[in-house]
This record gives structure tokens, C-alpha cells and sequence, in this order.
């Protein structure tokens, strides 16, 4: 079952259109494949020339979307193997940002990401991937081991932000933060972050300051929420639409501004209509930037990643360059 | 016409010797009126209830270099990158915030001495566009690391910023890492960094080079802190404590080492920077 945003509508309409037709046509000798084929058809360009054209706003709402692949999806599905690690050492274990060491097409790997939640149950647990310190201190425990033993780091950015809570700020929020980023520009090893939902600002930054950063192709990163830039520069969050166009927080805007190196393509229809697909994309791609990383040595690596933030936004605009999806 | 400016206008006296807008001040502590040349005195420190006013980035390199010291110039950065535009143009707001300030954006540099010492000085002015960080006060504090780098001595920054600069989008954010890497530089060439936290210091700032000094002075009372209080208290929908995020707060939870009145700051810092000296270059 497809939850529907709310400018699917019309898709939505065609495809319970079709549903019907289908179970109304069980048992019955009437033809009405050429009309279903009619249907489909129309659904499916609908569908095409919907996400197409996307508007910024739309896209937040696709990277948000609550069947979007999460973490703990990519984990199964583009991973062989994943040995998660817990804790902080000073406090405690945050799940709203999991890692471990993991396997990626035969490859060693530290996975570090946010995860959001599926349920009820689990969106709690995980703090709907709302990274308090401790989990911003887990990340720098993992890195600072992924340094030591060799391991590529591999980033998976979703999270709306790091948490706003007084317990996160008693514990220093941004001094885990500011650190975590820290701890990304240091590695020695090759880190290839991807923006796979939401990139909320610090609590995304730091978990991607690394040289090569991806985005899946209905993903947003920004500085602040849309619907937070709205009610403070517009005055009521209402105005959301309009920050979000203003911002530039599409795949497509950021790769043009140099700020990401690469858009990851998803199925249409967004990552949620096709999980695998979008894992297999993301697994590709992932291969393809750390076979091109590999044999660089720590020098080399930091000084990518260096000068690929010295130079963000201080130079014309790159084009566009785009080497996978559709 | 307030009651104010009815006692001045019954004061010709005064109005001879001084323009009469700077002639008092409120406390925007404890609402006192004050004497302009007094608070300035005090180093705008209102010397009834000990708040610290927020100042401009001159009167704040004055207040911390010894005389003579050389600003740096303005690093050139792309201006307005998105052709952002809320209600108002972004280019019409950094004209306005222009007009009344007297840099071209919320970040100077100033190379100098304090007390004798060789150091850099950034600070960032929260009277433009509420301190914001963008491509501008990157490059500038960039720029302020470089020259210490150059001239192997401490970097002072002292901060104030409402956060990133929305107008610049993810440009803004972006900065986070850039500053980054350069207290990365200052720590592998073993030149001190000092952070002044000054009110107010929040989100992206605070999350980035505001803390990772290598040691962090704060100014009594200064708001501190990574999200605002109104998302906070959105958020968990709780009473904040008494003192939340202000700097002894955040004093007493392990993330300043000092809370120092500004007429002491330039004197700790001298010291610091006695006890932090580059070691000599093997
Ligand atoms: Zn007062």
C-alpha cells in the first residue's frame, strides 16, 4: 500500500482506478485489458511527468516521505554485512544515529548514518534521527577506529536536524557537532557521504564533511528547514514553499552550486516506490567513489577534502555533472 | 516624543556639548538609564547590573589589541549567490546592513598585539545581520587563520551570531566545515586557538569554530548555545531552567573554562597566550 503525498493525487486516482478494474475484471468474461493497458499506461506518464517537476517543496516531501528507504533499509540491502556498535563512552547510546563496521561488495567499510524510524515505536527510539551528543560522540568513536584500522568511511545522511532539547544542550550539542564535523575533515581513510532524505543542517554537516558528497536524486540538504526559514524571513512557516525554491535545497541546485559531487538516481516515483532499485543505485555508486579514492594516501585524502570545503561557493558554479541514475 | 527626549530638549545646557541621541543609554539589562560616556567607559558594561552590551567589532579589537594594531582587508566573495529574496532582497538588506556599519560584513580581522603578544583578532559583529555567517564572515575568518598561521601566533575569535545566514542557503552552512579546517591547520602547527564566546552565540557558529577553541572564554551572562530557545521550547514543551544557555550555565556543565567580565578578558587572554606560546619551530 502507497501512502500518497498530496500532489500524487492524481496518480493516486488513476492507480485505485486501475486497482478497481482489475478486481472488478476477476471472474468476468469481459476483455478490458485494453483499457487497463489504456490506464497504465497514462498512470505511468503521469507519474514520470509529475516527479519530472518536482518543485523543491515537493521534493521535501518526497525525501521525507515516511516509506522512504531509511538506514536500516540500506543496511540490508546494500550491505553484505554489518556489525553495528554502540555508545558514546561518556554517556550513552543514541540510536537516532546507528553504525558499525559493514561490508559493501566485498569491501571493509565503517557504515556511520541517521535513522529516522519506521513505526511509532521505532520513530521514538530513534528520536525520528534527531542526533543528540552522545550519538555525535558514537560517530567520532567510530571514525577515529576507521582511521586506525584502514576502513573507508561511508556516511548516510537523513535526519531533520540534530535534537533541540535541554539535556542535548547541558551535554553540548554543538560542541559534539562542531567535533564530529572535526573528526570527518581528520580521517585518513577515504569518506564518501550520501544525503539519502533530509540533510538538516549541523546535525547533517556532521556527518558530512567529507570529500565526496552524494545525494539521492528527491533528497534536500539545507541549512535550515524550510518551514524554520519561512517563519523566521517570512514570517509564517506557510511561506515554506517559497524557502524551500529560495534556499536551493534540490540534489539538482547543490550540484550545480559545487556543494555536492554527484546525484544518485531513483526509481520513479521517488525511492519508496522501488526500495531495491534505489539500493542497487546507491551500492553502485558507492563502489564507483571508493574505487576511484582508493590508493590515495591520508595526505592526499585530506587535502581533497580541504580544499573541496575552502573552495565551496567561492568559485563559478560547476555544471551539473551526473554519471548515473536516469 | 518620549519622556527622554522631553528632558533633554529641557537641558539646552547639554545639548551644546553633546548630540543629544548619545546622551543616555538603556541598560538593556535592568532598563537603567545610563550615562553614554560612562557605559562607554565601562566598556559598555552597565555598571548597576553588570550586563554585558553587545558591541561593534571596532570598539571590540580596541577593547582586546594594543594600540596600533593592523586590520586585515576584506576578503572579496561572491555576493548575494542564490538572488535570495524573502519579503525584501537579500541585496537590499547587506546594502542596508552596509550603510550602518562601518566593514562590509559580521567578521574583521586585526592582526596586533595584546598586552605585547603577537596574536590575530576576529570578531564577529552581531549589529550586522545578527552576526550571521556566510560566505563573507567564512572567508574572513579563513583569512584571520591564514595570517596567523603566516606569522606562527594565536588566533583570538570572538564570537556572536544568531547562526548562519539563511540568505546564502547551504553556502552558509558550508562554512561550517570551512572554518573547520583551518582550527584543524592551527592545532597541527601548534598555534593556540582561543575562543570569546560573547552574546549572543548559536547554532551553526556554535557548532562549528565557536567551540573548538582550545580554550573557550565567555562573557558573564552571554546566550551560548546550538538551538534557539523558541525551537526548544516547541520541542519539548517544558519550562527551560533558570539560566539556560547562558554562559555560566554552560560554565558549570564543562563547556567554557572561564567566565571572564570584559574588562578582564584582554589580560586573560595575554596570559593564555604566555602559557599557550608556539613552541619553537624544531
Ligand atoms: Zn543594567
Amino acid at each position: 500500500m502507497i501512502s500518497y503525498l498530496e500532489f500524487e493525487k492524481p496518480v493516486a486516482a488513476l492507480e485505485a482506478r486501475i486497482a478497481e478494474l482489475r478486481a472488478a475484471s476477476q471472474g468476468e468474461d469481459v476483455d478490458i485489458s485494453a483499457e487497463l493497458k489504456r490506464l497504465e499506461a497514462k498512470s505511468a506518464d503521469l507519474l514520470v511527468n509529475t516527479y519530472k517537476a518536482l518543485t523543491p517543496w515537493q521534493k521535501t516531501q518526497v525525501a521525507r516521505h515516511p516509506a522512504r528507504p531509511h538506514f536500516s533499509d540500506y543496511v540490508e540491502m546494500v550491505f553484505d554485512d554489518f556489525v553495528p556498535l554502540g555508545g558514546d563512552r561518556h554517556f550513552g547510546e543514541d540510536e537516532a544515529i546507528l553504525g558499525g563496521f559493514a561490508t559493501l561488495r566485498g569491501r571493509k567499510i565503517m557504515l556511520i548514518g541517521h535513522e529516522k524510524g519506521r513505526d511509532t515505536q521505532s520513530r521514538i527510539r530513534h528520536n525520528f534521527g534527531m542526533g543528540k551528543p552522545e550519538g555525535y560522540r558514537k560517530a567520532i568513536r567510530l571514525m577515529d577506529i576507521a582511521g586506525r584500522f584502514g576502513l573507508p568511511v561511508v556516511t548516510l545522511v537523513d535526519t531533520s536536524g540534530a535534537f533541540p532539547g535541554i539535556e542535548a544542550e547541558e551535554r553540548g550539542q554543538a560542541e559534539a557537532i562542531a567535533r564530529s564535523t572535526e573528526a570527518c575533515l581528520a580521517l585518513p581513510t577515504p569518506m564518501i557521504a550520501t544525503i539519502v532524505g533530509e540533510g538538516g543542517s549541523g546535525g547533517a554537516v556532521a556527518l558530512a564533511s567529507a570529500e565526496r558528497v552524494l545525494m539521492l536524486e528527491h533528497a534536500v540538504y539545507s541549512v535550515i528547514s524550510p518551514e524554520g526559514c519561512a517563519s523566521i524571513l517570512w514570517r509564517t512557516a506557510e511561506k515554506a514553499p517559497q524557502a524551500a525554491e529560495a534556499m536551493k535545497v534540490t540534489a539538482q541546485d547543490l550540484a550545480e552550486l559545487g556543494v555536492i559531487d554527484r546525484i544518485v538516481g531513483e526509481p520513479i516515483g521517488g525511492a519508496h516506490r522501488d526500495a531495491a532499485a534505489t539500493a542497487q543505485a546507491l551500492g553502485d555508486a558507492l563502489e564507483e567513489e571508493l574505487d576511484a579514492l582508493s590508493g590515495k594516501s591520508a595526505k592526499q585524502l585530506r587535502r581533497i577534502r580541504e580544499d573541496r570545503f575552502l573552495r565551496i561557493g567561492e568559485h563559478k558554479p560547476r555544471r551539473e555533472k551526473r554519471r548515473s541514475g536516469t | 516624543m518620549s519622556w527622554l527626549t522631553r528632558v533633554r530638549n529641557s537641558l539646552p545646557f547639554l545639548e551644546k556639548r553633546e548630540t543629544p541621541d548619545n546622551l543616555w543609554v538603556k541598560c538593556p539589562g535592568c532598563s537603567e538609564m545610563l550615562f553614554t560616556r560612562e557605559y562607554e567607559a565601562n566598556l559598555y558594561v552597565c555598571p548597576r547590573c553588570e550586563h554585558h552590551g553587545r558591541i561593534g567589532a571596532d570598539t571590540r579589537l580596541g577593547q582586546i589589541l594594543d594600540p596600533g594594531y593592523a586590520l586585515l582587508p576584506a576578503p572579496e566573495v561572491r555576493e548575494d549567490p542564490l538572488k535570495f529574496r524573502d519579503s525584501k532582497r537579500y541585496a537590499d538588506r547587506l546594502k542596508q546592513a552596509r550603510a550602518n556599519n562601518a566593514h562590509p560584513d559580521a567578521f574583521t580581522v586585526a592582526a596586533g598585539t595584546i598586552e605585547g603578544q603577537k596574536a590575530v583578532v576576529g570578531v564577529q559583529d552581531f549589529t550586522f545581520m545578527g552576526g550571521s555567517m556566510g560566505l563573507a564572515v567564512g572567508a574572513a575568518f579563513v583569512a584571520g587563520a591564514e595570517r596567523a598561521l603566516e606569522d606562527k601566533c594565536g588566533y583570538v575569535v570572538v564570537t556572536a551570531a544568531g547562526g548562519a545566514r539563511m540568505q546564502e542557503g547551504i553556502l552558509s552552512l558550508m562554512q561550517m566545515p570551512k572554518a573547520t579546517v583551518m582550527t584543524r591547520r592551527l592545532k597541527e602547527a601548534g598555534l593556540p586557538y582561543i575562543v570569546v564566546l560573547a552574546d549572543p552565540t548559536t547554532g551553526g557558529v556554535t557548532a562549528s569554530y565557536a567551540m573548538l577553541g582550545d580554550v573557550h572564554i565567555a562573557e558573564p551572562g552571554a546566550l551560548i548555545g546550538f538551538a534557539g530557545q523558541r525551537v526548544i521550547q516547541e520541542t519539548i514543551r517544558e519550562k527551560l531552567p533558570e539560566g539556560f544557555q547562558r554562559a555560566e550555565y554552560l560554565h558549570e556543565h564543562g563547556m567554557v573554562d572561564m567566565v571572564v567580565p570584559r574588562a578582564e578578558i584582554r589580560s586573560t587572554l595575554a596570559k593564555l597566550l604566555h602559557y599557550m606560546s608556539p613552541a619553537e619551530a624544531a
